[in-house]
């Protein structure tokens, strides 16, 4: 039975993969190419992950003002930024919820987040909510760590900062770290994917 | 080669709104023996009149579990989740109509650690709520939220319904019209 199972799943699997079968309605996984974009951050400028310049690759968090959880990452997200900037993966921070929904998530809210949290990245307002979709996060904070190639930006992690919310000090295993870790010695990420909970994305 | 077909599987799922359904009555291999006794909590938070039990999730587990006559109705939550927040009247609703019907709703609170006392006891005592209230403690997070459902992104709010036979799970917010329409297939 199990035989039968498991010989299913590698078909099915076999099947997907030959034809192609995109996960559009659940946005990236890994080893897709993730989208550009053309965003306003927190300085009124608009910024495109193809104008940084030195970027081996980028840590894209889905990330916002409101969220607890969102909020108990906020220093974790700074030093991830500070310490991998310089090795080629900046941070590029996006607020995926919609400012009509979530007030403190407005544009305003947000320039006045980075300031007091003296954010090192830009803070980048998804305008009309079309960019987290095409990535697929669900919730924030959500990180995606993108490896710049010839044929774009390969998504190599999807999942949490660590492995606890709560408090910094305790957490065991450094799941962006280890990712970025590896990509900057050219290693192959050993896990590619993990699961957190967030705040729901507000639409 | 099976744990990148697992990996595939999951981020396939991971939708915005997702929910899913294992109706195989057959024994499966994550079957458990089941715990004679409710656990013991991690331990019990009290003010005001209030008390609210904390878990860790291999003692949460339990609840997930039961396999007896009645369908339980487990909502994962938190006082910070606005939209958790705005469906709770809902489970309120469902669990105080049905309470003689073998339906019982559980209240998981993913509160911070130190929310418990300053936000949800007084967020309990003040909304009267009356359906079961437990408090899941346990920052691993990615070890435990595939075993709620392995379809689970993480995002809030998310509810488990499940009976002996059937277990679906639903990573979405609710109307009561629609929470008592899918707990009416659970009969």
């Amino acid at each position: 039975m199990k035989t039968v199972k498991i010989l299913g799943t590698v078909m099915l699997v076999a099947f997907l993969s030959a034809f192609g079968v995109k996960n559009a309605a659940g946005g990236y996984k890994v080893g897709d190419i993730a989208t550009d974009f053309s965003l306003k951050n927190v300085d009124n400028k608009k910024v495109s992950l193809k104008d940084i310049k030195d970027a081996k690759g980028y840590i894209v968090v889905f990330t916002c003002n409101h969220c607890p959880y969102a909020q108990a990452y906020e220093d974790r997200i700074v030093a991830l930024d500070k310490k991998y900037k310089k090795l080629g993966y900046p941070v590029v921070a996006i607020n995926p919820n919609n400012p009509d929904k979530v007030k403190e998530d407005s544009f305003a809210n947000m320039q006045a987040r980075a300031k007091e949290k003296g954010f090192t990245f830009p803070y980048l307002l998804d305008e009309g909510q079309k960019i987290f979709p095409q990535y697929g996060a669900t919730k924030t904070p959500h990180v995606y760590i993108l490896q710049k190639t010839a044929k774009g930006n390969v998504v190599k992690y999807i999942g949490a900062i660590d492995d606890n919310y709560e408090d910094a000090a305790a957490v065991k295993t450094r799941y962006a770290e280890n990712a970025l870790d590896a990509l900057v010695k050219g290693k192959e990420v050993s896990v590619k994917e993990t699961k957190a909970i967030g705040c729901s994305i507000k639409a | 080669m099976l744990f990148a077909v697992g990996t595939f599987i999951i981020s396939c799922n991971n939708k915005a709104e997702t929910t899913t359904e294992d109706t195989t009555a057959e024994p499966t291999e994550t079957a458990e023996v089941q715990q004679p006794t409710p656990p013991t909590p991690l331990k019990v938070y009290t003010k005001d009149g209030v008390s609210v039990k904390a878990y860790d999730f291999d003692k949460l587990e339990y609840f997930l579990k039961q396999k007896n006559d009645t369908t339980y109705v487990v909502n994962f939550w938190a006082t910070w989740c606005v939209p958790c927040v705005q469906e709770l009247p809902h489970f309120e609703e469902l669990n105080a109509k049905y309470k003689t019907n073998k339906i019982k709703v559980m209240l998981v609170s993913l509160d911070m650690y130190k929310m418990v006392e300053t936000k949800l006891l007084p967020f309990i005592k003040e909304k009267q709520l009356k359906s079961d209230v437990v408090y899941l403690r346990d920052p691993d997070q990615n070890t435990w939220l595939p075993k709620v459902d392995s379809t689970w992104s993480g995002a809030l709010p998310a509810t488990l319904i499940y009976n002996k036979d059937r277990r679906k799970f639903y990573e979405k917010s609710f109307t009561y019209a629609e929470l008592e329409k899918e707990v009416s297939n659970f009969k």
